[in-house]
């Protein structure tokens, strides 16, 4: 087993983050220019890590898949954005966040880095409005906060519903600006294929040009990927469609260790799933949950009724029976799997019975239909865009949804994978959130790694490389026939089945055997079933068209194909980790209430996968978590 | 349901381009417009035939990917909708669809319905932008922003960049994106300090990149997903004179 070395500064938690700061490597203005970085992704985490390195002086390459910077999914986050301002002046501070946010994980983090995510989100605020982020603002000017789940402090920073739009496109106007002063040099419609590993150390990676299909090696002092989560594995994601997980797939080919895999976050409230060919799953805010009621029939025979002709007396509400004292704004994992529970009774609404209802109807008689247009008219709106009724008259259906992945590449205090050279941010790496997401917290963790985090650690590795890697090594010459060996396979097998029939076939697969609920039976029947469709996918897939051209269903193809082995790897996380905790819930490790029973004795660690060849298993590696500072606790909602 | 599809075909820049027939067979009301090219599609490959190509990503109406001109309307019949969030609901039995790509000389198409919108990103490289340093910026609630100021701001932040203004104009303008994006910053303290450089540089630069004059017709505030009033364009103008003539003057 190796040694797997967090690098945790010593010292004080609060102390920790200032000390490592002044410890770390330094490399002076003029040298900057002389190293040079690659980062792919131009989300949050990599958009404002590639902006704030090309500001500093480094001389950096960015890669995304999309046709624009712009356009990276972090775009698409609603709600907002969390920072311990204590603008409220209603008691937050660092503590409290660092708190909440361990709590919120169910205790399996780093207290080190959650303490040091706490601590720059502040700052994080601030470069945002100096950016002209335009932040919902009280009518005296200053910054308006809301609450979000899992705090009793409002200090979530929000700029309408588009609050991810707005810290992306703030974030894209920072990259702008380094790229018109000729510091980064912008790659879209590039897709990173693989890593490149020079005596052991990232050194450059392999990409294909999407327009013209070219194949080429791109060189660098250190490799920095922001390439988000994984939750497309699931076929039907709150993702945008290309999200994928082939550049930390191929990372990890490459020895750099995927940590907690099996952490994935359900989102209770998205639309439902309404037919077989519905291509993703659209979330509706969590604060609709502020003045709607979650209910189901109480009887099955109900189910088919319209709900107006279900009564009072025949409904239950589910969540305001289990958990009286938070009622329907229970957390994100115990609410989704309360929402299982109803529907796998058999109890469910709407197509399928895969649907529970959020009623507005008290709300509308007790503030009038207009209050409730002021608070949620363009989340009705949105959802009469997509199912063509109106919430107004009649309950909005939900069901929960993969939306988040917590899991990730592993690395240490610098963000530094233990593949030297390989920098991770942002979802692709497996640091701050445990085992499970706070509301508002993804969007401070990307662009405290990318603004803060990584500008701060990135001289420690970079200093300490002298030796210059260029594309002609020949390490780069075999890992790109490597790919074209790869592509060139895709394309002859020319099989009878699309590429997105096996997409489909994997995450219904995954979502039943390793999704809301998972237990040693169904994540073992995973196991066999998962290589039965690889096997099928490499003989009978059908990849139509040549590399050497604009080819979606070739790019598709890669990324499905690495979808099934990476579903694979979280299987089998699933499987060791015998304890349920946060978004991963074992079903033979419950309290008789049904509620996560954690396994501090034994699972309080962060377990990192290895590699070790095609057809291997692969090695389980332990990071033991210490808590210093904290005491284990159990999490009650009730 | 059953339609007839007309698409644009072209498979790259330089081959010429033309419209194929394709049926679209038992297509499910409830489905995106998006989800029922995708339903065509997986057809199409199992009959050996290239795929049409086009453009889409986060499918939610935000990332301003999707891009089709349907029966000649950018982002097809709904107001205030992106491609990806029109749903087949609004189409009957029957119709004939008219599919294709945004066609503006600036945007070269790269093949069917995907075109080259990179010239979008010059304009914001030239100036859609504020210097601020991470780590120099001052506390955030040390300048007030009076909230009708910070809202309107907000307005015009809210483009999501797709290209449909410059597909509806007639003399594909992209004004209503330089405007919106000249507006977000021109309204906030934060962009004061380089509100003459950054109109006139993203000015110059909409200019090369091939983008046409703004005549009135309002064509791209009807078919704005994001609801951009063609007020920005009226700031626009209104910044760049002011701009152009401190410019000249030195200041």
């Amino acid at each position: 087993m190796a040694q797997l070395d967090a690098k945790i500064p010593s010292g004080p938690l609060e102390k920790k983050w200032q000390k490592h700061i002044f410890d770390s490597k330094l490399i002076n203005p003029a040298n900057r220019r002389k190293y040079s970085i690659i980062v792919v992704g131009s989300g949050l985490a990599g958009g404002a890590a590639a902006a704030t390195l090309g500001d500093m002086g480094y001389k950096v390459k960015c890669f995304c898949y999309q046709d624009s910077a712009r356009r990276a999914h972090s775009i698409a986050a609603q709600g907002g954005i969390n920072a311990a301002k204590n603008y409220q002046n209603d008691g937050d501070s660092v503590y409290r966040l660092f708190y909440d946010t361990i709590k919120g994980g169910d205790f399996r983090s780093r207290e080190a880095n959650v303490y040091r995510l706490a601590e720059v989100s502040a700052s994080i605020i601030d470069q945002c409005v100096a950016l002209g982020v335009p932040f919902a603002r009280e009518y005296g000017g200053l910054l308006a906060n809301r609450s979000f789940g899992g705090a009793q402090v409002s200090r979530t920073f929000y700029a309408r519903g588009q609050t991810g739009q707005q810290l992306l496109l703030g974030a894209y106007s920072a990259l702008s600006r380094q790229i018109a002063a000729g510091t980064v040099e912008m790659f879209p419609r590039t897709e990173m294929l693989d890593l490149v590993v020079v005596d052991g150390h990232a050194k450059g990676i392999i990409v294909r040009d999407m327009v013209t299909g070219e194949i080429s090696s791109h060189a660098a002092d250190t490799v920095v990927l922001a390439t988000g989560g994984y939750g497309n594995v699931f076929y039907l994601s709150t993702n945008a469609k290309g999200c994928n997980a082939t550049a930390i797939y191929r990372a990890y080919k490459r020895g750099a260790f995927l940590a907690n895999p099996c952490y994935t976050q359900i989102h209770p409230t998205c639309i439902p799933v309404s037919g077989d060919y519905q291509s993703k799953l659209t979330l509706m805010s969590e604060s609709l949950r502020n003045d709607g009621r979650v209910w189901v029939p109480k009887r099955k025979e109900d189910c088919g009724k319209h709900p107006s002709e279900i009564p009072e007396d025949a409904r239950d509400y589910y969540l305001e029976r289990k958990y009286p004292s938070f009622g329907n704004l229970a957390p994100r994992d115990i609410s989704s799997r309360a929402a299982k529970q109803v529907c796998d009774e058999g109890r469910g609404i709407g197509p399928g019975g895969r649907g529970v209802y959020l009623d507005f109807s008290d709300a509308i008689s007790r503030l009038g239909e207009n209050v409730v247009r002021e608070r949620y008219g363009n989340l009705f709106d949105m959802y009469e865009k997509i199912t063509g009724e109106n919430a107004y008259k009649v309950p909005m259906r939900i069901y929960p949804a993969v939306h988040y992945t917590m899991g990730g590449l592993w690395v240490d205090y610098n963000l530094m994978s233990n593949l030297p050279g390989l920098h991770v941010l942002g979802e692709a790496n497996f640091s701050d959130h445990g085992a499970n997401r706070l509301g508002a917290s993804a969007l401070m963790q990307g662009l405290a790694d990318g603004y803060f985090v990584l500008p701060n650690t990135i001289s420690n590795y970079l200093a300490t490389q002298r030796e210059k890697v260029t594309a002609d090594h020949p390490e780069f010459k075999k890992t790109e026939a490597e790919v074209r060996a790869y592509v060139d396979r895709l394309l002859s097998i020319k099989g009878k089945r699309t590429v997105d029939s096996f997409h489909r076939e994997l995450g219904l697969l995954l979502w039943d055997k390793c999704g809301m609920g998972r237990t040693e039976q169904s994540l073992k029947e995973a196991l066999e079933i998962i290589p039965k469709i690889r096997e099928e996918f490499w003989s009978n897939v059908n990849v139509l068209g040549t590399n050497e051209s604009f080819n979606q269903s070739l790019e598709k193809a890669g990324r499905v194909a690495d979808f099934i082995d990476f579903g694979e790897l979280m299987v089998r996380d699933a499987l060791e980790r015998r304890e349920s905790c946060g978004g991963h819930f074992r079903e033979e490790f419950q309290t008789p209430d049904g509620e996560a029973l954690r396994d501090d004795e034994n699972f309080a660690h962060v377990a990192a996968w290895e590699y070790t060849g095609e057809g291997n298993a692969p090695v389980r590696h332990i990071e033991p978590l210490n808590y210093e500072n904290i005491k284990l606790a159990v999490r009650s909602y009730k | 349901m059953n339609l007839t599809l007309r698409v644009w075909r072209q498979p790259n820049a330089n081959t010429p381009g033309k419209f194929v027939e394709y049926e679209a067979k038992g297509i499910p009301t409830e489905c995106s417009f998006l989800e029922m090219l995708d339903i065509v599609n997986e057809d199409l490959i199992g009959k050996n035939i290239d795929p049409i190509a086009f453009d889409h990503d986060c499918r939610e109406g935000i990332c301003g990917m999707c891009s089709l001109m349907i029966n000649g309307v950018a982002h097809g019949p709904e107001r205030a909708t992106t491609t990806c969030q029109l749903h087949m609901r609004h189409f009957k039995d029957g119709d004939i669809i008219y599919i294709e790509p945004w066609r503006a000389a600036a945007f070269p198409v790269i093949k069917d319905l995907v075109v080259d919108r990179t010239a979008f990103d010059r304009i914001q490289e030239a100036g859609g932008f504020i210097t601020a340093r991470a780590g120099s910026p001052p506390d955030a609630n040390s300048v007030p922003i009076p909230k009708q100021n910070a809202d309107a701001a907000m307005d015009a932040a809210a483009c999501i960049g797709c290209g449909a203004c410059v597909a509806a104009c007639p003399n594909s303008s992209a004004m209503l994106f330089v405007g919106a994006k000249v507006s977000h910053l021109a309204l906030l303290p934060q962009g004061q300090p380089e509100r003459t450089r950054r109109v006139v540089k993203m000015v110059k630069t909409m200019d090369q990149a091939g983008f046409g004059n703004c005549s009135n017709y309002y064509e791209c505030e009807a078919v704005c997903p994001a609801e951009i009033n063609v007020s920005v364009i009226a700031r626009l103008n209104r910044e760049y004179a002011l701009g152009s003539l401190k410019e000249s003057a030195g200041l």
